[in-house]
């Protein structure tokens, strides 16, 4: 059976990880190919990452960057930021790309969607929609980090992308992003309706239970996050372990240090072990996995 | 150590799967030049991208006899990735009828979505692989692997190395004929699981008389 992925989102500003709030404030992180390498070993599905300033700057994201980072990364990388042509998809795919996300250019000019998945397949083309709520309640989809409006709904931006050949869509909410008030449910409702790419979903985790209410209400095929699995040791491996106490057949929880026969705390936090617990494994034997 | 080449014919996703061999203690070898593919023990061909164009890639770089002479005649281990899986079947239905390398008998068609099912099949599944494929060694029956396509292989089933259920679909999520390898699945991007794959194949390649 298909799980569904969790996904982790790195927001990239002046080359480093930076944390985002509501697409206006940005606190450091750190390096980006320390961040991979951690997700990597802690089981992360796929990680996605966006260099917010390259399309202000009229320029692509560095394929440097993207060379450093795949080096330690074997799940499948997204990669975004001010791509505008043919070329520069086939540059990031020989750096250690396995997707490329659009944003902007989805809106702005959808024939690259087009040419992109004749030459390197739909598969490759992640469509990334940001999303903001209209005071009249209805969704527009914008561009240009959050900027522009496009007038159109995300729910028709998704059928065009669907239309030119996109083989996943990504909505993140621009209310949402950084606040951790939970996942945009009717906003990620109203793409499920129109499109039948996978959809993947954006903004506004706070924790594993957030990613549960998501799980609980929406059929997405995958849950996406940035701020949350920078701030916890282990966080994915955390998330993935409380998911599928709830969702046992929907993750793929096999790491080598899992977290299967822990407790959590109501606010999805792992809990210390029994004392006696603790004292036997003072004693086991733990052998690095070889391969 | 033997010298593993990854056939670059500007589709693959060629730096995952060098930086997969990497990690393993490989330096693999990215080219399309005919004597460096020649010197080769054994190839890698990944993909990602259209069968169509794939297919015309190879034909543009004279690779298809050359890879034909090297593996099906003088019997060198090949592992097909994806796309390069899809490539070693006789055709594809992706947009059009197209021929492929023709190495397994059978096709390629395409997955069609539904109300419930969801195309392309992007994403971790669980496979069974059949007992005693030796690309499966050591790795857990019902083991997660990372795929993404939108068409199938449909073949014998004593091609099948290992199957995978998507829906009402019971895809075809491994090939093993002499020596001949394929998987649907990305081995270079699913984890440990599919860093053991990888080594299985080159212990493959390493004990591999030729």
């Amino acid at each position: 059976m298909l799980k569904k992925r969790l996904i982790a989102s790195l927001v990239i500003k002046n080359g480093i990880v930076v944390q985002s709030i509501g697409f206006e404030r940005y606190l450091p992180i750190g390096k980006p190919e320390i961040t991979v390498d951690y997700l990597n070993q802690w089981g992360i599905d796929e990680i996605i990452m966006v260099d917010i300033d390259a399309t202000r700057e009229g320029r692509c994201i560095d394929p440097e960057l993207v060379k450093r980072v795949a080096k330690r990364c074997f799940v499948p990388l997204s990669i975004g930021g001010g791509i505008t042509s043919v070329d520069q998809i086939y540059t990031l795919i020989h750096s250690g790309a396995d997707k490329v996300s659009l944003n902007t250019q989805a809106f702005t000019n959808p024939s690259l969607i087009e040419e992109g998945a004749r030459f390197f397949g739909s598969q490759c083309m992640v469509v990334s929609i940001d999303a903001k709520r209209s005071p009249d309640g209805s969704y527009r989809a914008y561009t240009h980090g959050g900027k522009t409006d496009t007038a159109l709904s995300p729910a028709e931006l998704a059928e065009q992308a669907q239309a030119c050949g996109a083989g996943e869509i990504l909505i993140n909410s621009i209310d949402r992003d950084g606040h951790k008030n939970g996942y945009d449910i009717d906003l990620i409702r109203s793409l499920l309706r129109t499109t039948n790419l996978p959809l993947i979903a954006l903004g506004g985790a706070k924790d594993p239970l957030s990613m549960k209410a998501l799980l609980e209400s929406c059929d997405v095929s995958a849950i996406a996050a940035g701020n949350y699995f920078h701030f916890v040791e282990h966080s994915a491996t955390i998330a993935k372990a409380y998911l599928s106490r709830y969702f046992p057949d929907q993750i793929r929880l096999d790491s080598y240090s899992d977290y299967r026969d822990f407790s959590f705390d109501e606010m999805g936090r792992i809990v210390k072990k029994e004392d006696n617990s603790l004292r036997d494994m003072l004693f086991e034997f733990h052998p690095k996995e070889v391969i | 150590m033997k010298k593993i080449a990854i056939i670059d014919y500007g589709m693959g996703n060629v730096q995952s799967v060098a930086n997969a061999l990497e990690f393993l203690g490989y330096t693999a070898t990215i080219t399309d030049n005919h004597d460096l593919l020649k010197a080769a023990d054994a190839y890698i061909l990944p993909g990602v991208g259209a069968f169509a164009e794939a297919m015309n890639n190879l034909r543009a770089r004279h690779l298809i006899p050359l890879l034909h002479t090297q593996v099906i005649e003088s019997g060198k281990p090949i592992l097909g990735i994806c796309l390069g899986m899809q490539l070693f079947l006789q055709s594809s239905e992706e947009m059009g009828f197209h021929e492929g390398l023709g190495w397994i008998e059978g096709k390629v068609i395409a997955m069609t979505p539904d109300s419930t099912l969801r195309v392309p099949h992007v994403g971790w599944n669980n496979i069974v692989a059949k007992e005693g494929a030796s690309l499966f060694a050591g790795v857990d029956q019902d083991a997660h692997f990372y795929f993404d396509h939108s068409y199938h292989v449909v073949c014998e089933e004593r091609y099948i190395s290992a199957k995978c259920q998507y829906g009402s679909y019971g895809l075809t999520a491994a090939l093993q004929y002499k020596n001949v390898f394929a998987t649907q699945f990305h081995p270079e991007k699913s984890q440990t699981k599919g860093l053991k794959l990888l080594r299985n194949f080159l212990n493959f390649v390493e004990e591999y008389p030729c």
